[in-house]
């Protein structure tokens, strides 16, 4: 892991000075500005039942569509289709370092992300003056799934790059297996086949995997320890398949 | 006491095959430390292969390669240190700067902070890369960018570097430039490099290694392998006279001579004939002599070296003959 920094700092580097990522980063706050205004106006309408932070982090799987796919779909299928992947691995540096390294830039950014839009809920409380709009534990709570479950996804993504050399499949292939976690898990939760007796243990393992349940669970404050092993375990075998992935490229190659 | 110092690179029957395709095949050689050899073959014919072996980037599927004494397969780590490689293409990050890529590799390849800049500016001066230290990688230039590429190899200053066509679609003063810098290196690091512009190998290289469809076909010094492989040289003449005296008159003067061209005279009487002897020692001074004594007036004489291009064609062609041999036997 002696490389891990070097190859970390240098990944952020490239980030922070291209000028893509601050484009990025500004359409993805003018949305996410945007489904807030949307929010506040309902509660200026009419009064509700949960907080403005349950409802806004409720439709975090809009960002996580589009935003994990575009920040890793470069990241190994780039290397790869210039070829300095052969460049990093003929030093010292093992695939593990790589792959942890970019991992780490594109989570980074993707919290950096993130944590941009507690300057909307810093603007509500400044110009509302209303205590109860904010309530803490939906917020915190919203962050602390934000955080974890950006884990997974972004894991996914960087798994999904080191398909490809074209950086357009490998964001398609990352999208597709997000939908199929997100939007897959729910539509699997509620059908009628799994309904059988014998498919019992399936329905128990779809049901532990239901993202959106975990969402309640965190906005609700309940951390429960069986979802952060999921989230972790997920990342950690995401990564272990990219690792190897990228190993059995460079035997094909 | 040379016993006590292992070879540079030594590889003993290198064999490496891909689904069935095999793309190395037994290949063996030395290389002695400081030296510059140049390694040739048709593409397709391993070379790159058995250069991302010798890196330890692939695995080789049997044989042993070692690098200063160190197994590749058994110390990987190890190996990488003692390796400055450049791959085919130099493939370079797009949107980094000259200096910070380089600072980025010498961290890679652990060069402590307090050696990195001084080291930096050193390998800038070789390659003549100081003007370009702030430029943008994906502006340069294909010279420029090249030469990045060598000066990332040299950068943490590795016993042998390994270069995959250092010199393809440079300029001929960018070949210059680059030829001087690869032979800067030479007796401070030894230096494997392939190309396709044979001139260049033969003007760099102490010793060339030819390889075709993953063999050996031929090694040794420029001149070693014009000897082995042709053994033959062969003379221009433009001379006025008989021709067919000519034959008789040539086996006097060295059993295997022979004419093996002649054109038509021109105005002034005189014709250009090409004669071929099977032994590569100088004739020339015999045939005018013995031309002049039998009343041919001799206007130009040349003696045509055959250049490694004429070796690099027998020796693949040799090696192909000799693998369709047995299967056409079999037939």
């Amino acid at each position: 892991m002696k490389h891990f920094f070097t190859l970390l700092s240098h990944e952020i580097r490239m980030l922070l000075v291209s000028p893509g990522t601050y484009v990025a980063a500004t359409a993805f706050l003018g949305f996410m500005g945007f489904i807030f205004i949307a929010i506040l106006e309902n509660y200026s309408a009419a009064p509700q039942d949960s907080s403005p932070a349950q409802e806004f982090f409720q439709l975090y799987f809009l960002p996580v569509f589009f935003m994990v796919p575009l920040l890793t779909m470069k990241c190994l299928a780039e290397e790869r289709r210039l070829g300095t992947m052969e460049t990093l691995l003929t030093t010292s540096v093992t695939t593990t370092e790589v792959v942890l390294g970019k991992f780490g830039a594109a989570y980074f950014l993707y919290l950096v992300l993130w944590g941009s839009t507690g300057g909307l809920f810093y603007i509500l409380k400044k110009f509302a003056g209303d205590a109860h709009l904010l309530d803490p534990g939906p917020l915190i709570g919203g962050y602390a799934f934000i955080a974890v479950s950006g884990l997974f996804f972004v894991a996914i993504g960087v798994f999904a790059s080191s398909f490809s050399r074209s950086q357009a499949v490998a964001g398609i292939l990352s999208f597709v297996l997000l939908a199929a976690l997100i939007l897959g898990s729910r539509y699997l939760a509620d059908a009628a086949f799994l309904d059988h007796e014998s498919l019992r243990p399936l329905k128990d393992a779809v049901a532990y995997a239901q993202v959106s349940a975990h969402y309640d669970d965190f906005t609700r404050g309940v951390i429960d320890t069986r979802q952060l092993l999921f989230y972790l375990s997920g990342t950690v075998l995401a990564l272990i398949f990219t690792i190897f992935t990228v190993e059995a490229k460079i035997l094909q190659s | 006491m040379s016993e006590s110092i292992p070879p540079a690179i030594e590889v003993s029957h290198l064999v490496k095959t891909y689904a069935g395709v095999t793309a190395v095949s037994d290949i063996s050689f030395t290389v002695a430390r400081g030296e510059i050899i140049g390694f040739l073959g048709p593409n397709g014919a391993g070379k790159s292969t058995t250069m991302r072996i010798l890196t330890g980037y692939l695995p080789a599927t049997s044989g042993r390669v070692e690098i200063c004494g160190v197994s590749v397969a058994a110390h990987p780590d190890d190996i990488k240190r003692r390796i400055g490689y450049m791959p085919e293409n130099n493939p370079l990050p797009e949107d980094m700067r000259v200096s910070e890529y380089l600072y980025f590799r010498g961290r890679l390849k652990e060069i402590p902070r307090r050696k990195l800049g001084p080291r930096i500016d050193e390998v800038l001066e070789l390659g003549d890369l100081k003007r370009v230290r702030h430029k943008i990688i994906g502006q340069l230039s294909k010279g420029y960018r090249q030469r990045v590429g060598i000066a990332e190899a040299i950068l943490a200053e590795p016993p042998v570097i390994i270069m995959d066509e250092p010199t393809i679609g440079l300029d001929p003063h960018q070949i210059l430039i680059v030829r001087d810098l690869i032979a800067s290196l030479r007796g401070r690091m030894t230096v494997l490099i392939s190309s396709h512009i044979l001139p260049e190998i033969e003007m760099t290289c102490d010793r060339v290694l030819i390889i075709n469809q993953g063999r050996v076909v031929a090694q040794g010094t420029p001149a070693a392998l014009r000897r082995e492989i042709l053994g033959r040289s062969i003379y221009q003449l433009q001379l006025a006279g008989d021709p067919g005296a000519l034959p008789a008159l040539l086996t006097t003067i060295e059993a295997t001579l022979h004419l093996t061209a002649q054109g038509e005279p021109d105005a002034a009487g005189f014709r250009t004939v090409t004669l071929t002897a099977e032994r590569d020692d100088e004739l020339g001074e015999a045939i005018l002599r013995v031309l002049l004594a039998n009343n041919f007036r001799v206007r130009a004489l040349s003696h045509a070296l055959p250049t490694l291009e004429d070796v690099f064609l027998a020796a693949t062609r040799r090696s192909w003959d000799a693998i369709a041999a047995p299967k056409r036997a079999a037939k």
